[in-house]
């Protein structure tokens, strides 16, 4: 990656988390209510059979409506989803050489069952991506830490996640600069591994240091070993009805062909 | 090397999300009984600093393609096994949620392949064939030994888990050609830098790497767990992304570029597909079945099987159609929340 590469990671990195701090009604449900539907969501998709593709397109529904409900730009949302289509196409990809069986036939075409569930893997991709991007955006991940933790993640790996967030644009930009100087010097020539090590490990030293001085710092003002929270939200009727709403309407386009009934209720009223 | 949603069935994805959960449970048991302050903001930092360590790519030797460190065995190193197992954890949650890499439903099978073989098998052997004050060289040889065997492992571990999960149609075989071999060169390298960064440390801040030994496991309880682990799944990779393609992805490609023609399906397919014919509510609606197609010549009469015939392409002309209009009401309830009037 290039220095530029690099900074426009960590920038987009910002600008997802900078969503958190939105005003909606979403934003302000209880962050175990939403990663509750969450889960929820991804195990209904995922739990279905390897050639559906028409069943699993009114699952979208979830994050554009989130998306609309909470405001979030729509385009920084789509451009997210969408960088995972490439990697989603390579995993995809051996189906259709690997399944051959003509499975479903268009228009007197026959087409494999690869390409069906090629075409399914893609939107598997998307549609997880979808979940994780859009919770984060109208979460915050503070408040994602806060609601595992009392669903039941341990408190060190609670610590560990927000130590991690709050140093992840820190030491992005130091490695940023590395890479930046290296470029400078190098012209463009790519790094050795011997280079690399002796870089990794100059960042690794100054990490260390970092870490020191936060310690001390957090020392003086009273760290215990464990963040405190601010206020914390509680589980009400909201919730409950969020929580009840967003599963119920999965597991009923899990468990009814919403698809197919819709697309053969408008092709009666055409005729 | 992440294991994505996509290739992934809840069970498979939620077997592994149990074993990542015992196994993060346990971790932190050991770092809380511990009780050592200082070590919570640096495994922390350590955390980013993985995070920025992958975002700086190096060349791979007579490849053409580029790297970056995977980072378990050398953090296994540093911190000791639970700790690290807790960063890489860490660092894949936060990968999972802020760049969707791999998913949610996936993080335990990553957690597992990236995080328990480098600190868990990776790492006493490595301790093992260092000795307690290795020479240069036969440290090198003992990171690259270790990292190789963490990797191949989590190759491994995705090969079954996809294989196990029936969406890929990728044959177990032909995958695991082509996945070992690549990982044993990943490992390599990974085993190089991992290395080269800890002769660095040592050389110019001796006084770090003592600090972080305490392994607390031996050779033969790790020869349990790697016999144990070793029959159930297991790994650890390398993040290989960056402008080429990720490990997983290179050799995903090659498997399908080099495969030979024509439908191959192992038993495990054929077995999960019929329990999944079995469970699902609505089985593939407007699919032709190789069991209906073999069985209707002999049931139906001639112009039944045709009548037949279309009514499957009508099913499936409905599925794409309802598809579409699922899309079109998804996006006007989007629109509609949108352009509703503020209410604050």
């Amino acid at each position: 990656m290039s220095a530029p590469a690099v900074l426009a990671g960590l920038l987009d990195f910002r600008r997802l988390d900078l969503l958190a701090t939105g005003e909606s009604a979403l934003h302000r449900l209880d962050a175990r209510a939403k990663v509750i539907v969450t889960l929820v969501f991804v195990v209904c998709v995922m739990s279905f059979g390897r050639y559906s593709v028409a069943a699993l397109l009114p699952f979208f529904v979830f994050p554009i409506a989130i998306t609309g409900g909470a405001r979030l730009p729509a385009t920084l949302i789509w451009r997210k989803i969408v960088l995972v289509l490439p990697i989603a196409l390579v995993i995809g990809l051996p189906n259709p050489l690997f399944d051959r069986e003509p499975l479903l036939e268009v228009g007197g075409i026959g087409v494999s069952g690869g390409w069906v569930s090629m075409l399914s893997i893609m939107l598997r991709a998307m549609l997880a991506a979808a979940a994780s991007i859009v919770l984060v955006a109208v979460t915050g991940f503070p408040a994602i830490c806060g609601a595992l933790e009392r669903i039941g993640m341990p408190r060190p790996l609670a610590v560990q996640l927000l130590f991690l967030y709050r140093y992840l644009a820190v030491l992005g930009e130091d490695a940023a600069r590395m890479v930046t100087a290296h470029e400078l010097r190098s012209g463009g020539r790519p790094m050795s591994i011997r280079l690399y090590g002796a870089l990794l490990g100059r960042l690794l030293l100054r990490t260390w240091d970092r870490a020191e001085r936060i310690y001390l710092a957090m020392c003086a003002r009273g760290f215990t070993g464990e963040f405190r929270s601010g206020g914390s939200s509680r589980f009400g009727w909201p919730e409950i009805a969020y929580v009840a709403g967003w599963c119920g309407l999965f597991l009923l386009l899990r468990t009814h062909d919403v698809t197919h009934w819709l697309g053969a209720a408008t092709l009666g009223a055409l005729q | 090397m992440h294991m994505a949603d996509a290739l992934l069935s809840p069970a498979v994805g939620g077997a592994m999300c149990a074993v990542a959960a015992v196994t993060i449970a346990h971790c932190s048991r050991r770092i809380r009984n511990e009780a050592d302050d200082r070590r919570v903001p640096l495994m922390g930092v350590l955390g980013a600093f993985l995070f920025a360590a992958q975002m700086i790519n190096f060349a791979i030797p007579g490849t053409g393609s580029s790297g970056h460190l995977g980072g378990g065995l050398l953090l296994a190193i540093l911190l000791g096994p639970h700790a690290a197992f807790l960063v890489v954890a860490s660092v894949l949650i936060v990968q999972a949620l802020f760049f969707a890499d791999g998913g949610l439903l996936a993080l335990g099978c990553n957690i597992f392949n990236l995080g328990f073989f480098p600190a868990f098998v990776g790492y006493p052997l490595y301790r093992w064939l260092a000795g307690t004050s290795p020479g240069s060289a036969r440290a090198t040889a003992a990171a690259m030994i270790a990292a190789v065997l963490s990797l191949q492992l989590g190759a491994l571990a995705v090969v079954l888990e996809t294989v196990a999960s029936g969406i890929s149609a990728l044959p177990f075989k032909t995958f695991t050609l082509f996945m070992l071999p690549i990982h044993v060169a990943i490992g390599i390298v990974e085993g190089l830098v991992t290395a080269a960064v800890v002769a660095f440390v040592r050389r110019s801040r001796p006084g770090i790497l003592p600090a972080a030994v305490s392994s607390g496991s031996s050779i033969a309880g790790t020869a349990m767990t790697f016999l144990a682990v070793a029959l159930v799944l297991g790994g650890v990779g390398s993040w290989f992304a960056s402008k080429s393609p990720d490990g997983l992805e290179w050799s995903v490609a090659q498997a399908a570029g080099a495969a030979a023609p024509g439908p191959q399906r192992t038993t495990v397919h054929v077995t999960l597909d019929r329990v999944q014919q079995e469970i699902a509510v609505l089985p593939d609606y407007g699919f032709r079945h190789e069991g209906a197609a073999a069985a209707q010549p002999q049931t139906v009469p001639h112009a039944g099987l045709e009548n037949a015939g279309k009514a499957r392409v009508g099913t499936s002309v409905a599925g794409m159609v309802g598809g579409a209009m699922s899309l079109v009401f998804a996006l006007l309830i989007g629109f509609a929340l949108k352009t509703r009037p503020g209410r604050r």
